[in-house]
This record gives C-alpha cells, structure tokens and sequence, in this order.
C-alpha cells in the first residue's frame, strides 16, 4: 500500500466574478497516493482544472486544507508557496507555455535557475531530461521550429528536469492530433511507471484518461465517481 | 547573473521594437552629452578658478574700459596683495574659425596674479623684453605648430594699429603650460605685451578692460570688493568688482543662461523619451503576460519577476546612454578639433549624471509594468482574464 501523498479535506472554492460569488469546489475529501497517474474528468465548468491549480499550489482554496507531503500548503505565503512550487511541482500545460525567445535547451533550464546548481551542472541536467523525452538532438531549436509533439515533449522536460514528486498536467494532449497524443501519454506513463513521479491529469479525453490508473469524475464541484482503469 | 540571459533574450524579442526604442534612447542621450558638454564649456573657468581673486570691470559694461589711473587706487586697498590688468584683444589667425581668446597684459603683473600657467623663466624674460611679443598656451600652440620665435600675425577686430590697418605680429616669447594636468588642458589663450600694444593701438591708451586683484585672504573678498567700488562712486569710471568665478558666469551669461536653457532642453527631451520608453515597456510586458505567469508557475517570485522587468528597462536605458554618450564623446571630439573649442565630454561628472539619469529614466518606465507583472495572479493570467 502506497502512502498517501495528497490529502484535501473540506476544500472548497469560490470565485466572484461580476459581483456574484460562484462556487467552483465544494467541500472537497480526496486522498491521492505517492506513485499515482490519475485522470480528472468532467464536464466543462465542473472544477477539473481548479482542483488541479489547487494541488499544484497556483491557487489557495476557501476553505478547508490541502496536506502534499507533509506540507499544509494553504498556509505557506506567497514566496513560500513559489519556492515549494518549484521544488516539488512540475506543469504541463494544453499549449505548451514555452518561452518563445529561448531554446529548448534554455526552456529546460528555466526552473533549475532557482536553485543553487552551477551552469555546468544545469546543462547536464537538462541535457538528461531532454534525453528522456526523446528531443536531445533538438536542444537548440527554439519552439517555432519545432512541432506541437515536441514542443509538448520540451514542456515535460521542463516539468521534470527539478526532478519534482508530482507531476500538474492540465489538458495536456488538448491540441495534439491522436498519434501525437498517444506518444504523450506514452511518455507520461513512463515516468509514472519508470520514474516514480506521481501524476495529476486533467483530460476530457477519454482515451487520454485510459492511460492514467486511476480516473475521478467531477461534476459542479464534487467528486462523482471514481473508476480503476 | 543567472537570470541576465533571460532578461537579454525577452529585450530582444522584438528587435525591431526594441532597435527603435533604443535608437530614441541614444538620441536623447546623444543631446545629453552634447548639450552639457557646451553647457560647461560656458562655465568652464568659472568652476576652476579660486576665490582669491577679485575681478573689476567698469559698471556699465565689460565692453567699456578703465583708466590705468584706477590701478594704484586699487593695489592701495587693504587686503590687495597684488593686480594685474587685461585688455582683450580680439585677433583672428588666418581663419574666424581658428578662434582661440587674446588678452594684453603686464608680464610681471600676470606671472604674479595669475601663477597657474607655467613658463621657463627664459620664456619669462623673452616675454618681458621684447615688446612686440606674445606667449600662447600650449594647446594653441600644438594646434597650429607655432615655436618660440615663431612670427603670429593676428587681424584684431577692435584694434587699429598707428598707421590705421588691423594687422599686427607677435613673436611667440614662450609656450605656457597649467600647473597641472586639468589647467594643461586650458592652455589655449594668447597673451600679448601690453606695453607694445598700448603703444601702437590707435586709440583706448592708457585704459585696461578690467583689473585682477589677488588678495591676501579670500575670505576678505566682499569686503575688499565694496571697497574698491565705493573708490569710484560717482566718479566718470565706476566700477563693478565681482569673485572672478561670478565674473566669468557673467560673461557667459551675456548669450543668455545657457545652463538653464540646456536643462529646459533636456527636459523636454527626457518627457518625450519617458513616454516612448515607458510605453514600449507596458506593451511588452502586456504581451508577455502568460509567460510571465508561466515563469511564477515554474517558482519565480513575486519579487524575481518584479525584478526582471525592471532589469529589461534598465538594461535598455543604461545600454541607449552608453551608447549615447560613446558618440557625443566622438562628436564632441570632432567638433572641438574643427572650432578650437574645448567641449568636454569626457568628465566623469558628466558620465556619472548620464547614467543617474539612465537609472533614473528606467526605473520611471520600469516600474508600472514590473509591478504589474509582480501582482499578476497566475490562475488568472493562465485563463486569459
């Protein structure tokens, strides 16, 4: 039995948007283990991609608390909440976030200039997650130069090369053709299964979910159903 | 440092942009450099000279000369330790171009009131017996190859010589030098034997253009000043004595006051560029807003992102008045080889105020987009919203 990685009790979150308060979570349990590759589904509007920015610590909840590691992260301020960010989280994202004016190489490299490591050492680093995604002969492209697939391949560079637990995927194959996105999938399980990182997939992608080990249902901000797959 | 090639790459990400912004940051500086730099050369003396010397002109004008009576009613003032007199002369070598000032003085009288220019005492003795002599400063000298015994003709604009044409020749007595290297580089006047001048100018004999006294304590200077004034009140010469700081800000002030003319200038110029400048930087970093929020995502800081905004506008102020400033040296350079004048760019006061004012500039520009950027909710930013 795994231990227990995530723990959200009571979390709740509400939003104002146009002077009406809207509740996207409500009063949330889930318990998540270390070693997990699980997918949240649901329509749109049910509180998928909230969940997931209040795991990846983006955001605070209302209410309740929100227990990763060991660590309340609803308490941490701020700066707090940045550096434990950049420790333990890595992010995927439907569109890739890549910074236009940098290589791949040097879009790697973006998390690890928050930590202590000298240029020598970033470089192999980055060098090694490149190697693990498949793009170490395309190091010195910049993202228009490379496809959707790779570019998606250079963000989970990214979101690994600080060696983080958890892995934040929010719609990643969302713009990719299904080939594509099947070789994504592939790598994602990959390092769930090879590389130990615990992953936390949003998808409204059936057979993107068919990957992960575990699915969540959410519908207007309440679990529904979860399934083994 | 680690962050310098981040912030270096989104500078350039339109480069375009970022060429046009920079080019209007070198123009500005570019007229920084240069408008101060003829700014100072108005004050130039002025900030260099003691304020042991008192300077007395006729009230009325400067244009207006004095009696040579006034000379021991002077040197009998309390205070005086000694005086000297001027008569500006007016000459043009060769070319209006060639411009460089021509004062007649006493030979002993100037070596003692005005010690700063250094002459062999041979230079000093050719300057005291032949009359019709001159010593030059050695900038002039180097820049147009004269030596000691050289035969400079001079066309004065004021003066008539006996026989009624303006033509006079000197014979170089000597080559003066500053006592140190900052007076060395003001080495460029002519000061001609005032005794062979009197004696062959057409008219004015007997009569000095202002009188020089050095006093024994400055610290005496208002004092002795009013007194020799109220010497000559209500007499057909009175007279004004002034610091001879004051006196030389008064004669640059007969154009108007430059410096304040220059500041106005520049102000003008600096609005304009806080506008382009500040502009440039809120579009680019509103263009930048999801990478932005992708940097804080990945553990950036508040204060990290804050930083690097700010870093960009710096980088591109400091970098446009580097650049700036590199050429009003060359022009600047160029030009006082053309005109003869010094135009000064080099100073590190000038360097320091330009890049005090690079630092100024950016953070103005810098700090409405950086802290926008640092107040971005990434969740937000992330949306779209």
């Amino acid at each position: 039995m795994s231990k227990t990685l995530i723990s959200l009790r009571g979390v709740s979150k509400s939003y104002t948007r146009a002077k009406q308060s809207i509740q996207v979570l409500d009063k949330l349990d889930l318990d998540i283990a270390e070693g997990e590759f699980l997918a949240l589904m649901g329509p749109s509007g049910s509180g998928k991609t909230t969940l997931l920015n209040l795991m990846g610590g983006l955001d605070q909840p209302t209410t309740g608390s929100i227990n990763i590691d060991g660590t309340p992260i609803e308490r941490l301020s701020s700066n707090q909440l940045a550096a434990w960010r950049a420790r333990n989280v890595g992010f995927v994202f439907q569109f890739y976030n890549l910074m236009p004016v940098l290589t791949a190489e040097r879009n790697v490299e973006l998390p690890l200039l928050l930590t202590n490591l000298n240029a020598a050492q970033r470089k192999k680093n980055v060098a090694i997650a490149l190697e693990v995604v498949g793009l170490a002969d395309r190091a010195h492209h910049k993202p228009r130069e490379l496809s959707g697939g790779q570019e998606q391949r250079v963000a989970i560079a990214r979101a690994i090369v600080s060696d983080p637990k958890i892995l934040v995927c929010d719609e990643p194959t969302g713009d990719l053709d299904r080939k594509t996105a099947d070789e994504i999938l592939r790598l994602l399980q990959s390092l769930n299964k090879d590389y130990g990182k615990t992953i936390i997939m949003v998808t409204h992608d059936p057979k993107a979910a068919e990957y992960a080990k575990n699915q969540l249902h959410l519908d207007k901000g309440k679990l529904v159903e979860a399934m083994h797959t | 440092m680690k962050l310098f090639g981040l912030v270096w790459a989104n500078l350039f990400r339109k480069k375009t942009r970022t060429v046009l912004t920079l080019l209007s940051l070198v123009s500005a500086f570019l007229l920084f450099g240069l408008l101060q730099a003829v700014s100072n050369a108005f004050s130039a003396g002025a900030d260099f000279v003691g304020a042991s010397r008192l300077v007395t002109q006729a009230r009325v004008s400067f244009t207006q000369s004095l009696p040579m009576r006034q000379l021991r009613q002077i040197e009998s003032v309390p205070g005086v330790e000694a005086v000297s007199y001027q008569q500006w002369f007016g000459g043009i070598y060769q070319d209006p171009k060639n411009f460089f000032a021509q004062f007649a003085v006493d030979p002993d009288r100037f070596f003692t009131v005005f010690p700063e220019w250094v002459l062999t005492e041979a230079e000093k003795e050719r300057f005291r017996t032949i009359k019709a002599s001159a010593i030059v400063g050695s900038q002039t000298a180097a820049k147009f190859g004269w030596k000691v015994g050289d035969q400079v003709p001079l066309e004065s604009t004021i003066w008539p010589t006996q026989d009624g044409n303006k033509s006079w020749i000197f014979e170089v007595a000597g080559i003066f030098r500053g006592k140190d290297s900052e007076w060395d580089a003001r080495a460029n006047q002519m000061f001609i034997n005032f005794g062979y001048f009197d004696e062959e100018r057409q008219f004015g004999r007997g009569a000095a253009g202002i009188f020089t006294s050095k006093l024994k304590d400055a610290s005496q200077a208002p004092t002795v000043a009013a007194t020799i004034d109220s010497m000559f009140e209500n007499s057909p010469d009175e007279t004004k004595t002034q610091s001879e700081k004051d006196f030389i800000l008064g004669f640059a002030k007969q154009l108007g006051n430059i410096g304040l003319l220059v500041n106005y200038v520049l102000f003008a110029v600096f609005f304009t560029i806080l506008l382009v400048v500040g502009n440039t930087m809120a579009q680019s970093v509103r263009e930048r807003i999801p990478e932005l929020a992708v940097l804080k995502t990945l553990g950036f800081t508040d204060f990290t992102v804050l930083f690097m905004v700010l870093a960009e506008a710096l980088l591109v102020c400091v970098l446009g008045a580097l650049i700036g400033m590199v050429l009003a040296v060359l022009l600047l350079a160029f030009a006082s080889g053309q005109f003869g004048i010094a135009l000064d760019s080099g100073n590190a006061t000038l360097w320091i105020q330009a890049i005090c004012v690079a630092i100024t500039l950016s953070f103005a520009v810098g700090v409405l987009p950086a802290w926008r950027a640092r107040s971005l909710k990434i969740v937000d930013a992330l949306a779209g919203r």
